[in-house]
């Protein structure tokens, strides 16, 4: 165990370096597409932590995204009783509101597996949406909430897109390491005990009721967190800023990362932001197919290429980008696990 | 909040239309049951599938077919994709864990949603139905003549399937693969098609299901997307192996959603997809087996 250890900390070096260094290199706009990215990085994060490891599907977890969203703009733009919360401050609370809202969740999933609990977040990711339509002077109804914008707190001299760059991916690299955390210890060890055989987890002693909570609830923070990122890099919430649709790029962008790896999901949130928002360059590119001639500007292909990324991923690599890293690395790696 | 006086001719008026919406529900429902009880898949497709095919409906009553000849050539074309699709993306994942089998299935939902608004463009459009708008007198409430073919054609759907899987050799030799796919094989059934012929029929009845749909909603890329959820929450209700079960189901969701969106002030319009969303929540985790399923068993 020792080596994971060494291994895991060695990447995570690297990759902090990484992103600490990346905003001298690219240009403002780039810094506001890959904070983005790290926002779907960390949903991400907590969708493996619930389906990848504790083996439960979510198709809802745009909608818990849209809690901690909708959590931020109340407690920034009205506050509790007229008292007005800085945006930073209100991350932790919509990342805590989502959880609670996925503990709430996580009770009937108890009693729910497999299928059913698909169509249960399903029916959430669809119904939601609602709700700010519902309790207008509240949410804001269609045309939503408008927030403050986001700058740089004490004075610091960046500009506003770096602040949410490094916001966003700081948060996401101690969220990464609690993931990583969290899967490697005993908790960990359960939750893949309960998506391997709920049966022989059970008769192991290990408490399903808590478990299988426990990981929508976590998984849920998560989704609040990046909601609450995404409200406010975009200093904007109303049901369009998380459609139904953005629960399903999440599970797109699970597939491709890898169910169980949490670095391969990287690729999976850049893939979702990715083909969401440079689906021209995509028809492009498939244009220089023969036979093949789209229109850039139609609206459905952003949908069409994610479908088709997701049956051939599924298909072909069920592991994902991290899967096929591993096995890339798994020579090399292997002969460090390998205990004497 | 000011709810009108009550009157018994607008009670009934919201009960037909109540059983208008059901019927629409009840439709897709059967879709989603028939590929339940054949394959025990949940088809998150089963709403783009049948805009898809109604839209190719919609294209070739636009070269001038009449409704009733562009039926069957639908129909047949959403046969052959229903198996088309089986054969080529379900089948490889058949053997694997339910998650993977419902990613796949939401892969084609996004796919064929992708697909439909890039060849016919994401605009609303007319779809004329085959039945007339115009309304007539039913024991003194207005009905139109296109609800009740709406319900008509779902109970002949239903009574078509019960006959089917009841005293057909294939029907059968459906729901057998379906409860034992091992014990089917060694008599002679041939497993993987008639998971593939689930599929088709599904297809099949999607397409009908959009075809009824269409003309009282308008035709556009995702107007089944809400529907889906109804349409899962009464196959719920009914029992999701239970063709009967979809359509009471449909219809008995169908009429509360409406009665309750008119006489529940707080409901109103906005609230009915939660409204739908608790009632599958409630029925799970107090029936989870539904008003007409049969209950499961599992040996451990």
């Amino acid at each position: 165990m020792r080596s994971r250890l060494w291994i895991g900390l060695a990447g995570f070096a690297v990759l902090a370096l990484v992103i600490a260094a990346l905003p001298r290199f690219i240009s403002d706009f780039r810094a506001r597409e890959l904070a983005i990215v790290g926002m779907y990085f960390i949903a991400l994060l907590g969708l493996s932590v619930l389906t990848g490891y504790s083996g439960q599907i979510s198709l809802g977890h745009g909608a818990f995204m849209a809690i901690g969203g909708y959590t931020t703009a109340v407690l920034s733009v009205d506050g509790i009783y007229g008292h007005q919360i800085r945006d930073l401050w209100t991350i932790p609370i919509a990342g805590m509101v989502a959880g609670v809202a996925g503990l709430l969740v996580g009770l009937p999933a108890l009693r729910l597996s497999g299928l059913y609990l698909a169509l249960i977040t399903f029916g959430i990711a669809v119904s939601l949406p609602q709700l700010p339509k519902k309790f207008d002077q509240f949410l804001g109804g269609t045309t939503g909430k408008i927030l403050n914008l986001a700058k740089p707190p004490f004075g610091l001299a960046t500009t506003a897109n770096n602040w949410i760059y490094y916001l966003t991916w700081g948060i996401a690299l101690v969220l990464l390491v609690a993931a990583w955390l969290l899967v490697g210890s005993k908790a960990g060890r359960a939750l893949k005990a309960v998506r391997d055989s709920e049966v022989a987890a059970t008769s192991s002693g290990v408490s399903l009721a808590t478990y299988k909570t426990l990981a929508f609830g976590i998984s849920a923070f998560y989704a609040g967190i990046a909601g609450s990122l995404y409200a406010i890099a975009n200093a904007y919430v109303n049901p369009d800023v998380f459609p139904i649709i953005l629960s399903v790029y999440l599970v797109v962008g699970l597939a491709v990362g890898g169910l169980e790896s949490l670095v391969g999901l990287i690729a999976g949130a850049g893939l979702i932001y990715f083909l969401q928002n440079h689906a021209d360059s995509v028809a492009g590119w498939i244009n220089h197919l023969p036979v093949f001639n789209l229109d850039p500007k139609q609206p459905g292909i952003p949908s069409m290429i994610f479908g088709v990324v997701l049956i051939v991923v599924m298909l072909l690599v069920p592991t994902g980008v991290g899967g096929l890293v591993r096995r890339a690395f798994g020579p090399l790696t292997s002969r460090l696990y390998t205990r004497s | 909040m000011v709810v009108a006086a009550f009157t018994w001719t607008e009670f009934a008026q919201q009960l037909a239309a109540g059983i208008r919406e059901g019927a629409i529900y009840a439709g897709l429902a059967l879709a989603i049951v028939i590929i339940y009880r054949s394959t025990r898949v949940i088809n998150f497709a089963q709403g783009e599938m049948a805009t898809f095919t109604t839209f190719i409906a919609w294209s070739l009553m636009n070269h001038g077919l009449s409704f009733w000849t562009a039926f069957p050539i639908v129909l047949a074309i959403a046969f052959t994709g229903g198996v088309a699709i089986e054969r080529i993306v379900i089948r490889p994942v058949e053997d694997a864990p339910v998650l993977t089998i419902v990613i796949v299935t939401l892969g084609l939902a996004l796919l064929l949603n992708g697909l439909t608004s890039v060849i016919w463009g994401g605009a609303n459009r007319q779809f004329h139905g085959p039945f007339s708008t115009r309304t007539i007198d039913v024991a003194g409430v207005p009905v139109s003549v296109q609800d009740i073919g709406i319900v008509l054609v779902s109970i002949g759907l239903v009574a078509v399937l019960a006959l089917f899987f009841r005293f057909t050799k294939v029907g059968l030799a459906l729901r057998a693969a379906a409860v034992n796919p091992d014990s089917s094989r060694l008599v002679g059934i041939r497993v993987g098609w008639t998971f593939a012929l689930g599929w088709g029929i599904a297809a099949v009845l999607g397409a009908v299901a959009g075809m009824m749909i269409a003309p009282v909603v308008f035709l556009d890329p995702n107007m089944m997307q809400t529907i889906l959820l109804y349409a899962f929450a009464a196959a719920v209700l009914g029992g999701l192996d239970s063709p009967l079960g979809a359509v009471v189901g449909g219809i008995l969701l169908g009429v509360t959603i409406t009665l309750l969106g008119r006489y529940v002030g707080f409901l109103g319009s906005t609230l009915k997809l939660p409204a739908a969303l608790m009632l599958i929540l409630i029925v799970l985790l107090v029936r989870p087996s539904g008003l007409f399923g049969r209950v499961a068993v599992r040996r451990v």
